[in-house]
């Protein structure tokens, strides 16, 4: 008789190469916080979120870098949420069969494309179009939530399109045996119902928007400055640290990593409140949030990650 | 029973309904008179509830279902290619086999009809509510919960709602699916009490699985076997003296 693993040691195996995903995490997490930690500790949170960066006189605040962030992701989901939303509403309820066995893979093609094509695309013909027919140098807030808008659709659409399907048949078949038009059934019943999912795919495609990096680098502009329009050139705190971090040493380099907390901070917060308001962190997901954040803790005392 | 023989409320002629290959409906013709119950009996997959959903169309939802033969509303064929189907469920209300409220609030659930139809809003719409759910024996005891969410209701207290949802938009005949296959002996009690108070007012058509119940509350039964309708009359004859042989072996308990 051939040689058979025991059952037991397989699913032993098994979990122990799923449960390293879960140690990578941990220690990164570790990692960015012991390398950006005593900095924000030294230079305290009030100067931290200060507008004045300027790493050759040691002023490291990132209040520019927040709003250049809070720019291009407001301008993308401004963009991508009522496309990405429609286009959920077609996909989940209206399209036949053939339309859809079409639009879902290309919506997937979409999320597969490479960001650095996504800003190339953006610089070849995006920030031409803006200089010739709106105005200002291009490269701006608005190029950057155009081209945001369009990465975020894939998760809008994707999480939406889940949401959709979720809803129950017998709200739907007792809105039109009422005599409901398609329309008011999606419109007064199916949306409602699905609302707290759509939330959910909202602030993940806010999360997809803060964390994307190189599209926004090639087409957002990058200067430090507050902006006082659209057209008008920002700096993501992505950008801030992908730029830098090539030369950045001692002091510097800490705040490129604490640029990372803040990042870290709002993702984790992102995704605590979509899996909230999904009502998927039930009890067990928040025993192993205490126990990631313990193991954390006993890493490191400093490192107090909240990740789930 | 003063059998009313006047224009039926709803006719069926020579019906046939296939799923894809599958014929589940095959010959069927009956007619169902106004104001009062009829219960179509029959064993699992006989057609029952297929035929009940070609009076309000609801069978349009599935696809490859193809229907042959007519029928009839008040005389106006609801097949007909310029039918409105909306119009037509407007008329034709339906009751589901499991409670369905809408997560919306109880009187939200009694006011869609009524909204959607554009029949009534501000304080007509309140009386329109008021009114629905007084018709299932809601009122005085939600009328202090109309915001709560309908899905926080028992499951008697939601199919009640649901009926009073049809109730809102005035239909003349209502469907019911079963529609007590979801609740306890006692509440079905009630629901049954209430059949016998809407039917003054309304053209009845009951699904039921429940031979008992057909006897208890309708007036014509119908008995269906693998998509035909075997035989229908006055509920009492079908279950004492049915003309068919196989009617006899189901309602006798020989099988089913």
């Amino acid at each position: 008789m051939r040689f058979r693993l025991p059952e037991k040691v397989v699913e032993r195996s098994l979990l122990l190469v799923a449960m390293s995903s879960v140690a990578i995490l941990l220690l990164i997490t570790v990692f960015i916080f012991r390398e950006g930690g005593p900095l924000l500790v030294q230079v305290g949170l009030g100067n931290f979120f200060s507008g004045a960066w300027d790493p050759q006189h040691d002023q490291y605040g990132i209040a520019l870098m927040v709003v250049g962030s809070f720019a291009v992701t407001s301008g993308a989901l401004l963009i991508g949420v009522p496309f990405g939303i429609a286009c959920a509403i077609v996909l989940a309820e209206m399209a036949p069969p053939r339309a859809r066995s079409i639009l879902k893979p290309a919506i997937e093609v979409l999320a597969g494309i490479p960001s650095v094509v996504y800003g190339f695309m953006g610089i070849v013909v995006l920030l031409p179009m803006i200089r010739t027919h709106i105005g200002g140098p291009g490269a701006s807030a608005l190029a950057g939530s155009i081209i945001l808008g369009i990465m975020v659709l894939p998760t809008v659409i994707g999480i939406s399109v889940d949401a959709l399907q979720a809803v129950p048949r017998s709200y739907r078949e007792a809105s039109l045996a009422l005599g409901a038009t398609q329309w008011q059934t999606i419109r007064r019943v199916v949306l409602p119902a699905a609302r707290s999912g759509i939330v959910a795919a909202v602030i993940l495609g806010m999360g997809r928007a803060v964390g994307e990096t190189m599209a926004v680098i090639m087409v957002a502009g990058n200067s430090v400055q507050m902006p006082h329009s659209p057209l008008d050139s920002v700096r993501t705190l992505t950008a801030n640290i992908a730029l830098e971090m090539g030369y950045a040493a001692g002091d510097h380099r800490a705040a490129l990593f604490a640029t990372g907390i803040v990042l870290f901070v709002i993702i984790m917060i992102l995704n605590t409140l979509a899996n909230l308001a999904r009502g998927r962190l039930k009890k067990r997901s928040v025993v192993v949030v205490t126990l990631a954040a313990t193991a954390a803790d006993l890493v490191k005392p400093r490192a107090k990650p909240e990740e789930q | 029973m003063s059998a009313n023989r006047a224009v039926p409320k709803l006719c069926v002629q020579g019906l046939d309904l296939y799923y894809g290959d599958f014929q589940a409906l095959i010959n069927v013709s009956l007619e169902i008179t106004e104001r009062r119950i009829t219960a179509l009996i029959g064993p699992s997959g006989c057609g029952k509830s297929t035929l009940l959903r070609t009076f309000n169309r609801m069978n349009d939802l599935i696809v490859g279902c193809k229907v042959v033969g007519d029928v009839e509303l008040d005389g106006r064929s609801i097949y007909a290619p310029n039918r409105n189907v909306d119009d037509l469920r407007k008329r034709i209300g339906m009751v589901f086999q499991r409670p369905n409220p809408f997560p919306l609030s109880v009187y939200e659930n009694v006011a869609y009809g009524a909204r959607i139809h554009g029949l009534a809003a501000g304080a007509a719409l309140d009386a329109i509510v008021e009114q629905s759910l007084a018709a299932v024996d809601l009122w005085s005891g939600l009328k202090d919960r109309l915001d709560d969410n309908a899905l926080t209701l028992s499951g008697e207290q939601q199919q009640r709602l649901c009926i009073a949802r049809v109730l809102a938009v005035e239909p003349d005949v209502l469907l019911m699916d079963e529609p007590c296959s979801a609740l306890d002996p006692v509440a079905t009690m009630r629901v049954e009490e209430l059949m016998q108070e809407l039917v003054d007012r309304y053209t009845i058509v009951i699904v039921t699985h429940n031979m008992q119940q057909a006897a208890r509350v309708s007036q014509d039964t119908g008995f269906m076997l693998l998509g035909e309708l075997v035989e229908i009359g006055p509920t009492n004859q079908v279950f004492t003296s049915p003309r068919d042989q196989r009617t006899e072996d189901y309602v006798s308990g020989r099988f089913g």
